[in-house]
């Protein structure tokens, strides 16, 4: 009994936070489609519901229904294993988000190394969908997208070592409160445009989606999956990146910190705080989509291992001997 | 502790059986990936004896980035080749004494180190660290990698930085006749470079290329 009280509450706290995390992907999906329209003079989805807001409802649904089809040369197996294990692994790394001092479903002292591990085997998904495919263009998409991936990867690494580095803790509760003082957007300016940049990159946003560069690729490693399939795919992609806002909000924006701690904005609950930065990263996440051209495929390798990589490290240097010299390391 | 063992026996049970897979199946690109399974499984075996750190750090290395390279390399190969099976054809049979030998050694190892830390404890210093059972292993592990073995983790990391060199020496060569692009070529183009503006007169037009 005792076992299966544990669990019930388990389940309930995990479904208060997964169906959050998923309504609110329908309606990044939206706010993602408006921007990118409002910048380019277009109107955008705003017929289904007010403002348009029901249209990812409207066309989760029509996937629903719509016919799943499997190649006759694929294999099957990792074809349907491919979108739920981005899915998966999309929704699996909300557990340890801190949305207040309290509210966190796994507070857990490795946090920001979850976090990053789960990242890293997001990639996974993709190649499994764009080998199990058996088609060139799929292919070619996986192939692209594992290099890119690994390569960004190494940059956001060092980055959280960064901030690790002024934390003293990789438990995310520890780094928000390690925050209250100077959010690390300030001192570490630099890190969090290039963490922002790779971001983009890890998530195969434009304009560093060449793994589904739908002018080359024909939308790549998705180019055979069709229906609910399709659907989780895309769903989990946007649940990445709104777990890249995310950890970017709780790494350098101080997560759920209100901005100045004097009395109205005291009153405003932590979890909103962090909704406003996530929504505020994400709007930025769509600007560049709709105002950047795409990369062109070498451009984007040397930009992670030939400026990103050598910048983040010097930082970490600068950043260590800056805390050693001015005796401002954590101790704990 | 029930569900502690169960946990406990699923991981390991699915880690051996992937094991076994990683050799068993015909398939190439699914004994990659019931390697990942391994990895994910062991990886989950750490985090269930209290070490998180090791946990993640498997995923972030083995799984995140080694097994990717492993999957970059074998999705190249043509798979539709290896149809040979498990110890079928007369070759693979052949090797099979050289790996019993190799399977025993290994295991012998395994069990002197093992039976070495059960039965003589004080052969290994694991007191100090049921002491500060407090701080986080993130800390402890820190604690004693950059302190006592700090030499060792230097020559270890120099040995890395060697092996990677020279993997770069022996795959680079300077082909000739390779058509590049040079980025500073490209980002310093002027305007004038490439539009000028002219008059012409009717009748005459323009000499280009002079």
């Amino acid at each position: 009994m005792e076992y299966l009280s544990i669990f019930f509450d388990e389940v309930y706290k995990i479904i208060f936070l997964l169906v959050p995390v998923l309504v609110s992907v329908a309606m990044i999906v939206w706010l993602d489609r408006r921007v990118w329209a409002f910048v380019q003079k277009r109107q955008g989805p705003n017929v289904v519901g007010p403002f348009g807001l029901l249209q990812t409802i409207a066309d989760a649904l029509k996937y629903v229904f719509k016919e799943i089809i499997i190649p006759s040369s694929a294999n099957k197996v990792i074809f349907i294993l491919a979108p739920i294990v981005t899915m998966t692994l999309a929704l699996i790394a909300w557990a340890v988000i801190p949305f207040s001092a309290t509210q966190v479903l796994a507070d857990i002292n490795v946090g920001i190394l979850y976090l990053f591990a789960v990242s890293s085997l997001g990639v996974y998904g993709i190649i499994m969908g764009g080998w199990a495919s058996n088609s060139k263009y799929p292919f070619l998409g996986a192939i692209r997208s594992a290099a890119q991936m690994v390569s960004y990867e190494v940059s956001i690494g060092v980055i959280i070592i960064n901030v690790l580095l002024c934390v003293g803790s990789l438990n995310l509760n520890d780094i928000v409160i390690a925050q209250q003082d100077l959010w690390f957007v300030i001192p570490l300016f630099p890190m969090f445009i290039i963490f922002f940049i790779s971001a983009l990159a890890e998530t195969n946003r434009p304009p560093f989606d060449l793994p589904e560069a739908e002018a080359e690729l024909v939308a790549g490693y998705q180019t055979e999956y069709s229906g609910m399939m399709y659907a989780m795919f895309w769903l989990g992609e946007y649940a990445n990146i709104l777990l890249m806002c995310a950890i970017g909000s709780v790494l350098f924006l101080g997560g759920w910190l209100s901005p100045l701690e004097i009395y109205p904005f005291t009153l405003v609950p932590g979890p909103v705080w962090l909704i406003l930065k996530i929504l505020l990263l994400f709007f930025l996440f769509a600007l560049v989509k709709a105002i950047v051209p795409r990369y062109r495929y070498d451009q984007l390798m040397r930009l992670g291992w030939k400026v990103f990589l050598p910048i983040s490290l010097i930082w970490v240097v600068l950043t260590a001997s800056f805390l050693f010299y001015f005796n401002l390391l954590p101790v704990n | 502790m029930i569900a502690h063992s169960i946990f406990f026996y699923t991981f390991s049970i699915i880690a051996i059986v992937s094991a076994i897979m990683v050799t068993a199946s015909k398939n190439t690109v699914h004994s990659v990936f019931f390697l990942i399974l391994d990895f994910i499984s062991i990886s989950c075996l750490f985090i269930m004896i209290g070490a998180e750190f090791l946990g993640m750090i498997m995923l972030i290395v083995y799984v995140g980035a080694v097994a990717v390279l492993f999957l970059f390399v074998v999705m190249m190969l043509n798979v539709a080749q290896q149809k040979n099976q498990w110890f079928s054809s007369e070759d693979s049979s052949k090797h099979i004494p050289v790996g019993l030998i190799i399977g025993t050694v290994i295991f012998v190892e395994l069990i002197i180190v093992i039976g070495g830390w059960k039965f003589k404890p004080d052969l290994f210093d694991i007191n100090n660290s049921i002491e500060s059972i407090k701080i986080s292993n993130t800390h402890s592990l820190g604690q004693v990698l950059y302190t006592d073995y700090i030499h060792v983790f230097q020559i270890s990391g120099m040995i890395l930085l060697v092996a990677m060199i020279g993997a770069i020496v022996l795959t680079f060569r300077k082909r000739e006749g390779v058509k590049t692009q040079s980025y500073i070529k490209q980002i310093s183009r002027e305007r004038s470079d490439g539009v000028s503006v002219l008059k012409v007169e009717s009748n005459k037009g323009v000499k280009i290329d002079d």
